[in-house]
């Protein structure tokens, strides 16, 4: 035992040293936290490197508007916005891991823009009981915006994925009554929520989908679905499909010397994948789709304030393609977020921000369609939801008819 | 007490590391905290990968779908049944264990390449398995699991030790995920030093000679699997509680290699190897993110392009300097080092009883 007492004392010594320490990590209790005399802290975790990297440019745009909101305003109300974004690979529990990093270390006062479906969900829980506001989420999953009641502290900002479906749906019934429409889609909530807002839209007519077909976001071709619903008749081709995998298989119809009318969801059809699409010989006739946001190479835009502001604003973000429809995209939901703080004025809390944002918006985008709002109120909060459908013709894409607003259709 | 006193140093480096990780929550925030709860979690899935790969020859590219396997299990359990989230731990283990053992029966028809393939198969489609029984798996919607609370006695005791704010419940899973990898690596240690692990190395370095000895290779390499896959059931089975989240995009192809080049970065067949191994696997990808975008003395286009790279170059990189440097992982390069370092204090007459390095092993 004498043997054993100095190094018992040793050990007791490291635990009371522990405990010592354990008392000075208590953290302070504030009403508003991530917001200073100077400074409001946003979070953000965004796919950077993996398999959609592509989306990693939209939360370089905001930084961009962002940047010259400090530049040229100040920031907002005095307070200059302090952007931290996080690669999360596209992965939920890298997600779960930054977004805790952004709420109880670096103390953000709200998350803006997450982008992922699987990713998001994954931390909605976890924000809502902290009561930390997860912003304009990056995803069109109907979830999120119609689940307001359960999580108070989410909301979206895109139109949904079922309200834009619902529109092909329209234009299928207006346009071609008898077509035989074969739907490609990715297997994941993204590809079913387009699925189920087709299938849903066309209601009793639902027997015009003659087939539908999958794929794996792993896989590597989409030919063989394909040449099956070319095999099963099919004379309109839905792509409920996300870039890399629209450019595949406008490719492949091509190659299988098909001529279907083709419906292109809005998150495949900016302007440069059709150019990649047609680069590898795609013909891109009959191609429909619709937009709610200003594209950077539609002429028509050349002398549009909002796109020349978009322009000032994308200068600010050295790796940003100014013509990338994602860029515009990151830069309007920017400029909703800039508009929530503005209106919160010196009422500066996570839940007076959450108010705004989920019950009072009505703003006029300058980065979206003439005629687009953005608007939530205390029974609705899909924040966008007028979409118009517009055509290729071969160099970018026309507008077509009138806004179509899905407001209310989706529950 | 002769005992103690005589104890190899590597006896007390242990009790440093114990202490260390028991200690550790009550210094650091609750964030901080769960960051180590996956350094646990990774070091626990790694060790089983260990004993597979460094100690029975074995090949697996497949351990991030066993996670997967384990942790559905433990979700699908807390979820539908309402099981106690620490029953489902030990369940989604053997369960995977069992998964693992059936695997290593086609494995003994394949050697190492082929076995690496079949594996990497395994990893390729497992995520496209779980959505198909939508309403049992969550599909791609995924599982929710609300986060535990700590019991009673663990925010008494940890109150008491740090008179600051009550546990949470990342803190509660820290402690749960120290005990079960402190279980599994004691578990482990006796595994390789007795008959077990004697078998399992002996088919790694010579097959036919194992067998010419009498040891039956088809049960020692399936029983390898088999433990391998319980470790990466019960690492799953914590990832997905302390993510509070499984999916099928938590557990992508890329998991399945970050932990085989976790294992070798940290040291094949060596019992401290994978803790640095899951230090490394934790840590790797964030540091290579964030660190590298926050120096500013690193060119902004460098940055960028390393940030758009991902940590698969800082992979790739690390990997090709240990095997060409450092063959027997950190670890092996901290034991010769020393043994090295002893041997030179002691003089070149006692060189013999100086530890001498083990032999090299490539995968």
């Amino acid at each position: 035992m004498a043997k054993m007492g100095p190094r018992l004392c040793v050990l007791a010594a490291f635990l009371v040293t522990m405990a010592a320490c354990g008392g000075s990590n208590a953290p302070a209790a504030q009403t508003d936290v991530g917001i200073t005399s100077n400074s409001i802290s946003l979070g953000n975790t965004i796919a950077q490197s993996g398999p959609a990297a592509a989306y990693g440019t939209i939360a370089a745009a905001e930084q961009a508007y962002f940047t010259y909101i400090n530049n040229t305003k100040g920031g907002v109300n005095g307070r200059k916005i302090n952007f931290k974004i996080l690669d999360d690979a596209y992965t939920p529990a890298n997600a779960v891991t930054l977004t805790k990093q952004l709420v109880e270390q670096d103390q953000v006062f709200a998350m803006f823009s997450g982008l992922g479906t699987q990713t998001q969900t994954s931390v909605r829980d976890y924000l809502n009981t902290k009561k930390v506001p997860q912003l304009f989420v990056a995803t069109g999953a109907t979830t999120f915006m119609a689940d307001y009641s359960s999580h108070p502290f989410t909301i979206g900002w895109q139109p949904p994925y079922q309200g834009e479906a619902r529109i092909y749906a329209k234009d299928i019934l207006a346009n071609h009554p008898t077509a035989k429409i074969g739907v490609l889609y990715q297997n994941d909530d993204y590809g079913q929520d387009y699925l189920k807002g087709l299938t849903d839209g066309l209601g009793s007519s639902a027997s015009l989908i003659v087939d539908k077909e999958s794929y794996e976001v792993t896989s590597a071709s989409t030919a063989s679905q394909l040449a099956t619903l070319k095999a099963k008749g099919a004379d309109t081709l839905f792509l409920f499909t996300t870039p890399a995998f629209t450019i595949k298989s406008l490719v492949i119809t091509t190659a299988l010397h098909w001529e279907p009318t083709i419906y292109l969801n809005s998150v495949s059809n900016p302007q440069v994948y059709m150019g990649i699409a047609a680069k590898a010989g795609a013909a891109l006739k009959n191609v429909t789709s619709v937009g709610y946001i200003k594209d950077p190479t539609d002429p028509q835009w050349a002398n549009d304030s909002g796109m020349q502001l978009y322009k000032t604003v994308i200068a600010n973000c050295t790796t940003c393609n100014v013509n990338d429809g994602f860029n515009i995209y990151g830069v309007a939901v920017a400029y909703t977020m800039v508009d929530v703080l503005t209106q919160a004025g010196s009422n500066m809390t996570r839940q007076n921000v959450m108010n705004i944002a989920g019950t009072q918006l009505n703003e006029s985008n300058p980065f979206l369609l003439p005629g687009v709002n953005v608007k939530t109120t205390s029974s609705d909060h899909f924040p966008i939801t007028q979409e118009q459908v517009i055509a290729w013709n071969g160099t970018g894409w026309t507008l077509k008819g009138s806004l179509i607003d899905e407001r209310g259709t989706i529950k | 007490v002769s005992r103690i006193r005589s104890a190899p140093p590597r006896y007390w480096l242990v009790l440093v590391a114990v202490l260390f990780f028991i200690g550790l929550p009550t210094v650091v925030t609750s964030f901080q905290s769960s960051e180590w709860t996956q350094v646990l979690i990774f070091a626990i899935v790694i060790m089983g990968l260990n004993i597979l790969v460094g100690y029975n020859g074995q090949i697996s590219l497949g351990h991030g779908a066993l996670m997967a396997v384990g942790a559905y299990t433990s979700a699908i359990l807390i979820h539908r049944y309402h099981v106690d989230y620490l029953i489902t731990i030990p369940i989604a283990g053997l369960l995977t264990g069992l998964v693992g053992f059936l695997l290593g029966i086609p494995a003994l028809r394949l050697s190492a390449l082929y076995l690496a393939l079949a594996t990497f198969a395994l990893a390729v489609v497992t995520p496209s398995l779980i959505k198909r029984p939508a309403q049992f798996t969550g599909g791609v919607q995924g599982i929710l699991i609300a986060p535990p609370d700590p019991p009673q006695f663990a925010k008494d005791a940890f109150g008491a030790v740090t008179g600051g704010p009550a546990m949470t419940s990342d803190q509660w899973l820290y402690y749960v995920s120290l005990v079960i990898a402190l279980l599994l690596f004691w578990f482990a240690w006796n595994l390789v030093r007795n008959r077990p692990g004697r078998a399992m190395r002996a088919i790694r370095d010579r097959e036919v000679a194992a067998a010419a000895s009498g040891i039956n290779i088809a049960g020692y390499k399936t029983l390898a699997f088999g433990i391998s896959a319980f470790y990466a059931g019960i690492g799953g089975a914590l990832y997905g509680l302390t993510s509070g989240f499984v999916s099928p995009d938590t557990f992508p192809l890329s998991l399945s290699f970050q932990l085989l080049v976790g294992t070798v970065i940290g040291g094949l067949a060596s019992i401290a190897g994978p803790l640095v191994g899951g230090i490394f696997t934790f840590w790797l990808p964030i540091l290579s993110n964030q660190f590298v975008a926050s120096q500013p003395w690193i060119p902004a286009q460098v940055a960028a392009a390393f940030k758009n790279a991902g940590p698969a170059v800082t992979y790739g990189a690390l990997l090709i300097l240990i095997m060409i440097f450092a063959p027997n992982g950190v670890v092996g390069l901290v034991t010769a080092g020393y043994a090295r370092l002893q041997a030179r204090l002691r003089g070149a007459g006692d060189r013999g009883s100086g530890q001498m390095p083990s032999d090299a092993q490539t995968v």
